[in-house]
């Protein structure tokens, strides 16, 4: 009895699995708000129907070819924003640091732009994009890797330079390139849905690393606490800071590729998240992938009702919603 | 038994000649004190001792294998470390921060147990930090952060406990308790290693004391051999008094000739 009575004091257990229970409901209320409405607002047994593939023909479309897929992809993306932005912000022990802060979403946009400039279809344009960010990670870490060791402050310095160099082009872009084209490259700029494709990718890349990452949560933690004090406990430092960075980049480089770069998720949800959680990477990171995922869900649904028929894009929402929760919880957390 | 021991040990300070080649061991009952003035490379020689910086040259032991070809978790279960600097820039909880020295006992799918929690629970209290369980690391001060470090260390169960400054912060009570609880782990099959600024806590808590100069030489020995008045003040470059109260040494830093 005593036993039991402790162990529900331990990391993990203190709070219990509450908090990500609650995380999923709203992950799952949020997926079924963005199916709900729209230029057609259906009824729950309307979705019902055409989910299990009775509904009318009309239905049937609006859910399993336009709405579901893209409310899957906005989950997606930005769950794998906030899974990216927890690990970069315990890797660079940087409460800063976003998916975006080495560079990767310049990268990709470059890559995007580039070919909406040349007038390639969306899915060369995500492949581009994809492209893009990678080899903007690359560039970084080799960069920032010289003789063989490199430091937070190193990574991030290069990392910074690099995008802004990055950033730089796309101004360029932005002036020279022709003016049919230049709402699309703002919106991919701000982040939009409307480009998504399959959700798939994104989703399995999500699942696949968070259940990755399950095993890796205390390790984190010990990490957290430097690479010194994780070494004498005995964490292989150099191996694990390269798998973050890596697993990082992924997770940033399919989310820009499905959405561009929507900003506020990867910074503010594992924030807002330590701020009512704690610090154990092992509930934050599951709890991440569940907030972003509903935040951009719900932002996005908002984008495309609020002026309808006008679509706005989802980074805007993001900002507005994003900003003032966060300021409301650090206020609260004094 | 746990034994560390360096052969012909030389600590990779740049810019340095190699001075003394070190050799030693760390074992129970052991309580080692290095003593030198700020910038002799104390912080780097228990860091190259830890196996977290490599020496120049020469080895270091864990029982007869070289600690470089451990695998890290490995030399955690016996081996642990008191830094002198923290990083908590994502502070957790006082009993999650103590609980963090159960990892190396730990594989990567198991979540922490009763025992792990008790053994937590006992290091916090031994301490003095108990009634701080549920404190962030962040609300603590200098002195609780200090004890808090080595109660994460003692919740490791290490054979070979390698503490920097450990008496930094502490108020005259914790220092003298800290020192006591080590001197207590030694007697308990633990071999100590500190590296120590005040030298009447050395001169009366340790029983082996490491001189090391700036230049890189070095002299090691019993503490009764090492505690002479002469090589002190050479160490240093400061004039010492020595006093002798209850049988206990003390030695005080005599006023520069001049004040200006």
């Amino acid at each position: 009895m005593h036993a039991a009575e402790s162990i529900t004091h331990t990391g993990v257990f203190r709070r219990g699995p509450l908090p990500l229970l609650l995380l999923l409901a709203l992950a799952l209320s949020s997926l079924l708000l963005a199916i709900r409405v729209g230029s057609v607002t259906m009824s729950s047994s309307d979705i019902w129907a055409a989910l299990t593939g009775s509904g009318s023909s009309l239905h049937q479309t609006l859910i399993m070819d336009l709405r579901l897929p893209r409310a899957l992809a906005a989950f997606a993306t930005g769950g794998l924003l906030a899974v990216a932005g927890a690990l970069m912000q315990v890797l660079l022990r940087n409460p800063l640091a976003d998916p975006y802060i080495l560079g990767l979403s310049s990268g990709a946009a470059v890559g995007a732009l580039m070919a909406m400039i040349f007038g390639l279809g969306a899915a060369l344009v995500s492949g581009s994009a994809f492209i893009g960010a990678v080899v903007s990670a690359t560039l970084v870490f080799s960069l920032a890797n010289g003789r063989g060791s490199w430091t937070p402050t190193r990574l991030l310095l290069t990392g910074v330079i690099i995008s802004s160099g990055w950033s730089a082009l796309v101004t360029f872009m932005l002036a020279v390139g022709p003016t049919d084209k230049l709402p699309g490259m703002l919106y991919w700029l701000m982040g939009d849905l409307a480009y998504s494709r399959s959700p798939w990718p994104a989703l399995t890349v999500l699942l696949a690393i968070c259940l990755l990452l399950m095993p890796l949560g205390r390790s984190l933690n010990v990490l957290a606490r430097g690479p010194l004090q994780a070494a004498a406990l005995g964490v292989p430092v150099k191996q694990m800071e390269w798998g973050i960075y890596i697993i990082a980049s992924i997770l940033t480089a399919f989310a820009v590729t499905t959405a561009g770069s929507i900003g506020f998720v990867g910074l503010i949800i594992p924030h807002m998240l330590r701020l009512v959680l704690g610090n154990d990477q092992r509930i934050i990171l599951p709890a991440a992938a569940l907030a972003g995922g509903s935040l951009l869900t719900l932002a996005d649904t908002l984008a495309r009702t609020i002026i309808a028929p006008q679509q706005l894009p989802a980074g805007v929402i993001t900002a507005m919603i994003g900003v003032p929760t966060f300021l409301y919880l650090l206020r609260r957390s004094q | 038994m746990t034994t560390l021991s360096a052969h012909q040990l030389v600590i990779d300070i740049p810019g340095r000649s190699d001075g003394t080649a070190l050799n030693l061991s760390v074992q129970a009952g052991d309580i080692w004190g290095v003593l030198g003035p700020n910038g002799a490379g104390k912080t780097t020689l228990l860091h190259t001792l830890a196996g977290l910086r490599q020496p120049r040259s020469g080895e270091i032991h864990l029982d007869g294998r070289n600690i470089h070809q451990l695998r890290r978790k490995q030399l955690a279960q016996s081996l642990a470390v008191v830094f002198q600097e923290r990083q908590d820039g994502f502070p957790g909880t006082v009993l999650e921060t103590a609980m963090i020295g159960r990892h190396p006992f730990l594989a990567p799918w198991d979540v922490e147990t009763a025992s792990d929690l008790l053994l937590a629970r006992q290091s916090l209290d031994l301490l003095e930090l108990a009634h701080l369980e549920q404190r962030l690391v962040s609300t603590l001060s200098g002195g609780e952060r200090q004890r808090l470090a080595i109660a994460t260390a003692l919740c490791q169960t290490p054979s070979l406990l390698l503490a920097d400054e450990p008496s930094n912060h502490l108020d005259l009570h914790h220092q003298v308790q800290v020192m006591e609880l080590l001197q207590r782990r030694a007697r308990n099959d633990c071999g100590i290693f500190l590296c120590l600024h005040d030298l009447n806590l050395a001169a009366r808590y340790c029983n082996r004391l490491l001189l090391l100069y700036p230049d890189g030489r070095a002299c090691w020995g019993a503490k009764e051999d090492m505690l002479s008045l002469s090589a002190l003040e050479a160490l240093y470059r400061q004039p010492l008094t020595l006093i002798e109260h209850d049988g206990q040494q003390l030695f005080v830093p005599r006023a520069s000739e001049s004040p200006r």
